[in-house]
């Protein structure tokens, strides 16, 4: 490793945008045959990092180094010309051409007359399919893949193009635990071929999983670089955030009351069945299960987003009608959805206006809206969970995701609810806040709140609740209290084994290496769920 | 713990520079009152019968319509929505005024029951918008053909006259003592009590929020739909009125009244800085817009420019009012963004 100069490198680089120093004197080494960690909050610097390495940014100060020599990238073309590619959270790929065309965009096999070569695209493709280990048909259209078999066609489209260097900026924040177990395989895959990889994510554990190094960014600084072996997790926090996080998973201890939101037999045609639970005051009960599961669904149809065919919702002792998120609202439900861009905020509304769209009705004064009233509520609360931001006029959408959670939090607090609803509570949120959210939370459920938490996260999902539902295609397999509450358990139930067979059951079974998402897994289980045939969850809805 | 607090809170502050869009659109006002006072500046030294009371008077009744259906039209297009059906609904009731006035209605019926055929008209957009789910464009064109069509059905090609004065004064006379013509006035009231709604009431609110992000509206518990619905209606009932003003302010019901005046309303309404794709605007920006529409049109009338000339400058007006703004951002982008490039040092 150390005769060659590594294949990439970025040498005490420095940017700025305005006043903003996004990075100061920063240093990366990427070399041939490992997977280097990136990890940092949100707002230290690693866009702008991956930027720079993309031929997107160019450094004020420092230099871009190409196997141990200068270079500058004019702009993304000539990071690509130079082996350097980058696979984003949700690609964007052609939704009408096949995957193969896709993949040789621009660049199509030519036959006589300059037609496009159809026998040799299909061929090319297959062989880049098959150099990765992933079974993929050439000839079907992009359109619903799932965002985990997009993010392969990507890669494959990097790999035609010779790529050394491969970038991969969050790419499993959307995807279940087969997914990811697959991701990492090919991860692997092009690791033994020689190729120097950079993967981002929040999630720690699979930081630990996938990588040999870690840098750690903070605050645009360089903080650190060093192997992941014998590194705890507390360690890298405390690398990224610069302090020891209290604790984890800040769980208060609460009485609990008497039952405040009752879903029985709910049940929405081909979509989830016979769903029946209850949510006590004082009592966080977590959602768990793959993505695909049927979830958010649930927790829609309670909201009134979407309508049921069958069962009843009652919130203390109203019954719900069903299909208005109004009259829901009205009983005491909140519900903090999953896609904060599109369902939770007005992204170009200011941060007051944001937090004050679900009490219209309160902000009047006479018949019209007091801007007093509207704006002492929102700094209310903005001091009340801490948020960062200029002016309560800006935009939401200039704010940190973490910061953006805390206005939809904020937004459904002020409705004073007493069952909130929170989906995926801190997705694509830093290690910082997250903790913040959830000692918010713990706080909220202690004041007798009830919570029904929605999430992927295990760690989460065992730290935080009082009692685990688990979700398996449409049906609630599982109840588990907190004290039996463990990885196993959930994942196996979330697989759909019960959890009498789950002792057994587990070395043998291949749909065991789901659990990727816990916290440990070891690399043959990785190896194994990828040679399984793969589950296709389909894709999250057609939201591009 | 506590020493690096203060440290990223710090550093958080200063990425809040984004432009606020408030004062955004107090500029886009500012530019389009200013054109407003240059073009009346350069009517009243350029054109000798331009600056007079009459003919200004004359400028703001000939303005009643676009003015009256411009204030509906910024609420839907604030909720991103149109209605292009406004100018067929105006003829539809205009006939009708016709035809019953003929049968030997009296004008204190008619007025209501053409009013009710307005609400009527707004509702069945209003509805196949909201419970059908369809796109509004698409669905007001279809209505914009089928209410000019049953216009026709109701009056044919004759042209019914002769109304009472009274009701003709009230449609051309000005308020006493001033130059306001009452339609106008009645406009001005409107108008009011439409800023009122948009800017500081909670349905003004709930209207930016869909026009923005219909979908995190209707999570935040807004009834999206049935605020639609009431929005079609509005400007169907406003429309039917407008039909009202149209035919007696001219003495002529006709079928193929008003004929492509929804094209100077919404180009009154983009004109005054209203976002098309929704959820940006202010009233005071519409009501500049309306009255530049106005008032060019009427120099355009005093200068014997031919309508087709007209309709050109209308045209190009409303390009030029969807683009500036595009324009605008564009070259802010590019303003904020060079100092990041730095190129120039180094190439």
């Amino acid at each position: 490793m150390s005769e060659s100069p590594p294949i990439l490198a970025l040498k005490d680089v420095c940017k700025a945008f305005g006043a903003v120093r996004a990075l100061q004197d920063v240093s990366l080494e990427l070399w041939g045959g490992e997977i280097h960690a990136l990890a940092g909050e949100n707002g230290a610097g690693k866009s702008t990092l991956v930027k720079t390495l993309a031929g997107v940014h160019r450094p004020d100060e420092g230099q871009v180094l190409l196997d141990g020599r200068p270079v500058e990238f004019h702009g993304p073309g000539d990071a690509q010309q130079a082996g350097v590619a980058v696979i984003y959270q949700e690609p964007t790929l052609f939704p009408d051409l096949s995957v193969a065309e896709n993949i040789f965009m621009g660049r199509q096999p030519r036959s006589k007359f300059g037609r496009i070569d159809r026998g040799a695209l299909r061929a090319e493709t297959a062989k880049l399919f098959e150099r990765l280990g992933v079974a993929l048909d050439p000839d079907r259209p992009a359109r619903g893949l799932s965002i985990a078999d997009q993010q392969i066609v990507e890669i494959a489209k990097a790999i035609s193009r010779d790529a050394r260097v491969l970038i991969m900026d969050e790419p499993t924040a959307a995807l279940s635990g087969n997914e990811v177990a697959r991701l990492f395989t090919v991860a692997r895959t092009l690791q033994d071929q020689g190729c120097a990889l950079l993967f981002i994510s929040h999630r720690l554990e699979e930081i630990f999983d996938l990588c040999q190094r870690v840098t750690t960014l903070r605050d645009g600084r360089y903080i650190s670089t060093e192997l992941l072996d014998g590194l705890t997790a507390d360690d890298l926090v405390q690398r990224m955030v610069g302090r020891e996080l209290d604790t984890l998973y800040p769980k208060q201890e609460t009485t609990i009351g008497a039952p405040v939101l009752k879903v029985s037999r709910l049940t929405r045609e081909g979509v989830f069945t016979d769903v029946s639970f209850e949510v006590r005051s004082g009592e966080i009960v977590a959602l768990a299960g793959l993505v695909g599961a049927g979830r958010s669904e649930v927790a829609r149809a309670i909201f009134g987003i979407d309508r049921y065919d069958a069962g009843s919702v009652e919130v203390g002792t109203v019954e719900l009608s069903g299909g208005s998120p109004t009259t829901a609202m009205s009983a005491g439900l909140a519900l903090v959805p999953e896609d904060r861009r599109q369902q939770g905020l007005v992204m170009e509304g200011s941060i007051e206006r944001n937090i004050g769209l679900t009490q219209l009705r309160s902000l009047r004064r006479g018949p019209v809206i007091s801007r007093k009233v509207e704006r002492d509520r929102a700094a209310d609360w903005a001091i009340r969970l801490q948020l960062k931001y200029g002016r309560l006029s800006d935009v939401v959408g200039v704010l940190s995701g973490g910061n953006q959670q805390k206005v939809v939090l904020a937004k459904w607090l002020s409705t004073e609810p007493s069952v909130l609803i929170i989906d995926e509570p801190t997705r694509g949120i830093d290690v910082g806040t997250k903790s913040e959210v959830h000692r918010l939370l713990s706080e909220l459920a202690g004041q007798g709140l009830a919570v029904l938490m929605i999430s992927s996260d295990l760690p989460e999902v065992l730290g935080m609740a009082d009692r685990v539902l688990v979700m398996h295609e449409g049906r609630l397999t599982a109840e588990i209290p907190r004290d039996e509450a463990t990885e196993e358990t959930v994942m196996a139930a979330a697989t759909g084994q019960t959890r009498q067979e789950d002792v057994s059951g587990r070395a043998s079974s291949g749909q065991r290496s789901a659990g990727s998402e816990a916290t440990e897994v070891t690399k043959e289980d990785g190896a194994l769920g990828a040679r399984e045939p793969r589950s296709r969850q389909r894709a999250q809805g057609g939201r591009a | 713990m506590a020493p690096e607090a203060p440290a990223k809170a710090s550093a958080v502050r200063p990425r809040v520079e984004a432009p606020r869009p408030l004062t955004r659109f107090v500029r886009w006002d500012v530019i389009v009152t200013a054109l407003l006072i240059v073009v009346f500046l350069g009517g009243a030294f350029g054109t000798s019968d331009f600056a007079t009371s009459d003919n200004l008077s004359f400028a703001l009744d000939d303005l009643s319509e676009i003015a009256l259906i411009a204030l509906p039209m910024t609420l839907l297009v604030v909720a991103a929505e149109v209605d292009l059906s406004v100018a067929s609904i105006l003829g539809l009731c205009s006939a009708l005024f016709g035809a019953l006035w003929d049968a030997g209605w009296a004008i204190q019926m008619i007025i209501p029951f053409i009013l009710v055929v307005g609400v009527v008209a707004g509702l069945i957009n209003g509805l196949l918008v909201t419970r059908l789910g369809l796109p509004s464009l698409a669905v007001t064109i279809g209505t914009m053909t089928l209410y000019r069509g049953l216009a026709y059905v109701v009056l044919g090609t004759k042209a019914v006259a002769e109304f009472p004065q009274n009701y003709a004064d009230l449609a051309t006379k000005t308020v006493p003592g001033t130059p306001i013509p009452y339609p106008f006035a009645l406009f001005i009231l409107l108008a009011i009590v439409t800023a009122i709604v948009l800017h500081a009431t909670g349905l003004g609110r709930s209207l930016f929020a869909i026009g923005a992000q219909e979908e995190a509206a209707f999570f935040a518990g807004i009834r999206v739909k049935r605020i639609k619905l009431l929005l079609f209606v509005v400007s169907g009932l406003v429309s039917a009125f407008a039909g009202a003003v149209y035919t007696l302010r001219y003495g002529s019901a006709r079928a193929d009244n008003g004929l492509g005046l929804e094209l100077a309303v919404i180009a009154s309404v983009l004109l005054g800085g209203v976002d098309f794709d929704g959820g940006k605007g202010t009233l005071g920006g519409v009501i500049a817009g309306v009255l530049l529409i106005g008032l060019l049109r009427n120099l355009l009338m005093l200068r014997d420019v031919a309508t087709e000339i007209q309709s050109i400058v209308t045209g190009l007006l409303l390009i030029v009012s969807v683009l500036t703004p595009r324009i605008a951002a564009l070259v802010r982008q590019a303003r904020r963004h060079p100092r990041g490039a730095t190129p120039s040092a180094s190439s």
